[in-house]
């Protein structure tokens, strides 16, 4: 399947990761500019007790600003925020982010799918959704979530996953996602970026 | 007519006026006030709550609040949050051991407030530290929560035995003086906690949206409470908190909260500030 078209269609985008996820953002996030004007926000999946190093990892390798989430943050454009370890991250009205200590989804806290499912409440149409690497089934749902909002749904190829679990049950769950490559995500989100500066 | 009005309000424009009309229901009916808590999270476990009683829309949830007895407590036990556990963050009692404990040592009597006690894990979790730095006879801890529920288990005191593994192991690792063991007995797969530990605690209900202060103490410990709120609620519950706490008082709150947005920042100094310990400042 091709490419989507993202020509001023995305306000905001929501990743969702576990096993093999740190590599994949690394091919991903670095080559992003300055004036990257779309937020992000990324759950990884992490040990939940101990402090996560991830925004302090990819803040020196980026050129775009990544923090972790802080709760009633508003967000900000071209801003890469990572869910803090024991927390899931939702967005909230506003658009602002939330923290909550809700029991954890799918084995996970901070969980895929309570991100995906809360940014669709806000960004309904105008918000992708991307699942890579993972040995886990969160984010499926919430990337149904995204879909029935209208929102556009990404899926990494699941030969080039480091770990296909979660991809895959993305994919049973979601069979209408666009399927890229790492490279291909990455074209994606610079085309998106193109579209910001013209 | 109809079918133009319908495909003109997509749906999450309907469940957005589901959810006001169902929230000031709540408020009317049984003065419980989720105005100003954070939607998105309120509106995850409205849905969680929607399965659960197999209701298709948030206006079958609000036909069976308003008609049926019995109907909002069950509802309630989805609107608050019962998760949390002993020593959660063990480093942040370490630092109330270390940094706040030799201050309150110097008052002759000493109050404390958790407030949104939940199930009681941090309302023990503190009674425990205290009777390890001897300082437990002579504190009173208000235990404060919405939910009668969730207080009536606080009060019994009684956890899943399999729980008590991390309980121990986060109690260790604040800094511990004894063993957990010394505060529970276990049977059929439960913990007991000690009757002796609640003789200085006072369970009571109170509602960080609607009601006020009731007490000065020295410390308010409120983790992961505020979270759950929108700005304004949170600005209110910090007002509470200024208004409770004695001179130089002590506020603590969970590891990923941040009093930054809110207009109360001004009142309180970091005090131990990876911890999010803040102390009350005094007034210029």
């Amino acid at each position: 399947m091709s490419a989507p078209s993202l020509a001023g269609r995305v306000d905001a985008i929501v990743i969702g990761a576990s096993a093999g996820g740190v590599e994949a953002l690394m091919t991903l996030l670095p080559p992003l500019s300055e004036s990257f004007g779309v937020p992000i926000f990324i759950v990884l999946h992490l040990p939940r007790d101990r402090p996560s190093l991830l925004a302090g990892i990819f803040s020196r390798k980026c050129h775009v600003t990544v923090c972790e989430a802080q709760d009633k943050e508003p967000v900000r454009p071209g801003t890469v925020y990572f869910a803090p370890p024991d927390y899931h991250l939702l967005i909230d009205e506003g658009p602002q982010l939330c923290l909550a200590a809700d029991e954890l989804v799918c084995h996970s806290r901070p969980s895929i799918d309570v991100l995906f499912e809360s940014a669709a409440d806000i960004y309904g149409p105008r918000l992708l959704g991307i699942i890579l690497t993972g040995a886990n089934e969160d984010g499926a749902e919430g990337l149904a979530a995204i879909h029935a909002a209208g929102g556009i749904t990404v899926i990494q190829q699941p030969d080039s996953a480091q770990v296909k679990q979660m991809v895959v049950s993305a994919l049973i769950r979601n069979p209408g996602s666009h399927v890229l490559d790492l490279h291909g995500i990455s074209a994606l989100l610079r085309t998106l970026e193109r579209d910001v500066a013209a | 007519m109809d079918a133009e009005i319908d495909s003109a309000a997509p749906p999450g424009k309907h469940w957005e006026i589901e959810y006001r009309l169902l929230i000031e229901a709540i408020y009317q009916m049984y003065h419980y006030d989720f105005r100003g808590y954070a939607a998105a999270s309120l509106k995850r476990r409205l849905r969680a709550a929607m399965v659960r009683f197999d209701c298709r829309t948030l206006s079958q949830i609000q036909d069976r609040l308003i008609n049926e007895p019995g109907f909002f407590s069950a509802l309630l036990n989805f609107l608050t949050v019962p998760v949390s556990e002993m020593f959660r963050d063990p480093a942040y009692f370490r630092a109330l051991r270390e940094r706040v404990v030799p201050l309150l040592r110097t008052y002759p009597s000493i109050k404390v407030w958790v407030a949104g006690c939940s199930t009681g894990e941090e309302v023990y979790s503190l009674a425990i530290l205290l009777r390890e730095e001897g300082l437990l006879e002579r504190t009173l801890i208000y235990a404060t929560d919405i939910n009668p529920q969730t207080l009536e288990k606080a009060e019994a005191g009684v956890y899943d035995v399999d729980r008590i593994a991390t309980f121990t192991e986060n109690h260790q690792r604040s800094g511990a003086r004894s063993s957990l063991s010394d505060y529970y007995v276990a049977a059929y797969g439960r913990a007991v906690f000690d009757k002796s530990l609640r003789r200085r605690i006072v369970f009571s209900d109170h509602s960080l949206a609607t009601d006020s202060v009731f007490a000065e103490v020295q410390l308010v410990s409120c983790r992961n409470v505020l979270i759950y709120f929108n700005r304004d609620l949170q600005d209110r519950a910090l007002r509470l908190f200024r208004e409770a706490l004695c001179r130089k008082g002590f506020l603590g709150i969970g590891s990923k909260e941040s009093l930054r947005f809110s207009s109360e920042a001004g009142a309180f100094d970091d005090f131990v500030r990876e911890e999010r310990i803040f102390q009350k400042r005094d007034p210029s």
